[in-house]
């Protein structure tokens, strides 16, 4: 591997293409890679806030035990067995659960974002997020069915069926992302007050379990329910992989995707689905967690100076970045991570509301 | 004469009513193929045909043999190249991000970027004019400017025929000349172009095969010092003219007689 910015450039002398950036080329006769300098170093930076955030979170708690105890509990196996029961049973999945579920909603909304060309195109805002959870509440409450595994098919049927609805119910011949958006935030205002009719129908004990999975939260998670949610998880992004290169190509029209060879409509169906399936596979484990997929594609793009909100790994980390802070804070309040990323994801919505409004004026 | 890009018997339209019906057209190798018409006559229908946005429900399209629809997308992106009438610079995009964005046919999981992506960009930008602006962005450019960028993407693709939808609508007289000339030495380069176009001088002086459409179907084809008369004119688009031949470029020159409105001239 070389950090080299003047590749030769063959026959006619040409100046090397300036992109304006430094890259780190890597290229044989199987692979030819190319990646940003800066989006390598971002990355690594979010690496370190997220083990350094993880590690802070794991301290905190009833049983306080210090920094230095939970290094050592983790590398050591000969450590105080009641430390190392701790930190391994209840605040390890706690924290791989908020890198896991950050992940997952950054990857979600950096597909939805560039799907609908517009920062407001997440699907907290368009109303899968809230269809998954209607569909979870029917489960749980209705029909009594309260494993991962139905969870999970709930999360997904309620949020496929909403992101049909939408998709037809906005879809007027062309496609127009602002219809989208609005169609996205009558349906989901809908499906909310559906969920809450749910909630006054049942007995009081139910209603509290479903409010307290409904704020969002990773409090009560084991590795039970990390295993299954990281099988699926690995999944689903090994799938999602290709929407890396085909989605930025599909934002610049469907006539010009065409003419670059993607097949626009099932580009557009698959990554679809697959934004789906990584809300429904957060929602059905912790719950709603508010706007990670609003902000994270956001502060990635803008971290790693990128023209598209779609990108696999600066996205994923800054999603578990701002999950593992979120829930590190959450602990310190006593609050479920949910309002955590609620509070301050609102303002950032206010404020990027805002800021469109004030550029299109 | 060989044509390795050719409609046979094929029928295009929006849903049910057919714009074209069984149109065959070859496209000579090499040429400036340009297709003019009135409104509504199907001349961008056609192209959107070869260009796979719309699919023929009758016949077929062949490139170099085979149907087109037959090959997979990105094996067609890298032999038949697209500029579209319409199309998004997304967000914040700089010039050397979209025109690279046309490498993507060449491209695949193991092969992101390579020095052959790198070299066709720089040459793709180095034709168009658009080294200097690299790293501008794209949404700040003249329309001058971004017609120019847009041209280098499509270049980057490195297709043997290039289709151009309209190219030069919206753009001034100068603007519209200077990307008439880059066509042109793109032609001499070895592009086979195929394109349609509004200005029917533009296209005498410019095409080495002209294609006048009237109501979905071919009224003549050919070389433009050929077929354009002052009849041709008058039978596409019921305009009485006068064709003398353009004193810089030797072709013909269309001069519209005028005084007359159209639907005067429906009703006669």
């Amino acid at each position: 591997m070389s950090v080299d910015n003047n590749l030769p450039v063959a026959s006619r002398e040409l100046p090397p293409v300036e992109f304006g950036r430094r890259h780190v080329f890597w290229e044989n006769r199987r692979i030819a890679w190319r990646i940003p300098v800066r989006s390598l170093v971002v990355s690594a930076v979010l690496l370190v806030v997220i083990i350094a955030g993880g590690l802070y979170s794991m301290t905190i708690g009833a049983y306080g035990i210090s920094f230095g105890a939970v290094m050592d509990a983790i590398v050591n196996p000969a450590a105080d067995p009641d430390i190392r029961q701790v930190v391994f049973e209840w605040r390890l999945p706690r924290v791989l659960f908020a890198v896991l579920c950050g992940a997952a909603l950054a990857l979600s909304g950096g597909i939805f974002q560039s799907l609908t060309r517009n920062p407001l195109g997440s699907p907290d805002i368009i109303g899968f997020g809230i269809g998954a959870q209607f569909g979870v509440t029917l489960l749980m409450l209705v029909f009594n069915l309260n494993t991962y595994a139905f969870k999970a098919v709930g999360a997904l049927v309620g949020g496929l069926l909403t992101a049909l609805l939408v998709y037809f119910l906005a879809n007027k011949h062309v496609m127009s992302s602002f219809r989208l958006i609005i169609v996205g935030i009558g349906v989901s205002a809908g499906l909310g007050s559906l969920t809450s009719w749910i909630l006054i129908t049942v007995s009081v004990e139910k209603a509290m379990m479903a409010a307290t999975w409904g704020a969002g939260s990773l409090a009560s998670l084991g590795f039970d329910q990390l295993i299954p949610a990281a099988i699926v998880f690995v999944l689903v992004v090994c799938v999602a992989l290709p929407l890396n290169r085909t989605l930025p190509v599909l934002e610049m029209g469907d006539d010009a995707a065409t003419a670059l060879g993607i097949h626009p409509a099932r580009t557009r169906f698959s990554a679809m689905v697959i934004g789906v399936a990584l809300v429904a596979l957060v929602t059905a484990a912790a719950g709603p967690i508010s706007f990670i997929a609003l902000a994270a594609p956001q502060i990635a793009q803008r971290l790693i100076r990128s023209n598209t909100p779609m990108g696999t790994l600066p996205v994923m980390l800054t999603g578990a970045a701002l999950v593992v802070v979120s829930d590190g804070a959450a602990q310190l309040l006593e609050v479920p991570v949910g309002v955590v990323t609620v509070s301050v994801g609102g303002l950032y919505l206010a404020w990027l509301l805002a800021r469109q409004y004030s550029r299109r004026a | 004469m060989t044509a390795s890009l050719q409609a046979r018997d094929i029928t295009l339209g929006y849903g049910d009513t057919p714009i074209i019906s069984e149109l065959s057209l070859e496209v000579p190798d090499n040429s400036f193929t340009i297709i003019i018409g009135p409104n509504a006559c199907g001349k961008s229908t056609l192209l959107r045909g070869f260009a796979r946005l719309l699919k023929p429900s009758t016949g077929s399209v062949l490139l170099d043999g085979a149907e087109l629809r037959s090959l997979k997308p990105k094996e067609a992106a890298r032999k038949l190249g697209l500029l579209p009438q319409s199309s998004l610079s997304p967000d914040g995009i700089t010039v050397a991000d979209l025109v690279g964005r046309g490498r993507f046919p060449h491209q695949n999981a193991m092969r992101t970027w390579s020095r052959e992506d790198e070299r066709a960009v720089a040459e793709a930008m180095d034709v168009t004019g658009t080294t200097e602006l690299s790293r501008r962005l794209v949404d700040e450019l003249s329309g001058g400017q971004r017609q120019r960028v847009w041209v280098a993407m499509a270049l980057a693709q490195q297709t043997g025929h290039l289709l151009l939808d309209e190219p030069t609508t919206f753009l001034d007289i100068a603007h519209q000349i200077d990307l008439m000339e880059l066509f042109a030495e793109l032609h001499r380069e070895g592009t086979t172009l195929v394109a349609v176009l509004h200005d029917l001088n533009h296209a005498a002086r410019y095409a080495t095969h002209l294609v006048a459409m009237r109501d979905g179907a071919i009224v003549a084809q050919g070389d433009p010092r050929e077929i354009i008369t002052a009849e041709l004119v008058e039978a596409v688009y019921d305009l009485p003219c006068s064709v003398i031949t353009d004193p810089i470029s030797g072709t013909p020159l269309v001069l519209p007689l005028g005084g007359r409105r159209s639907w005067q001239r429906a009703a006669r």
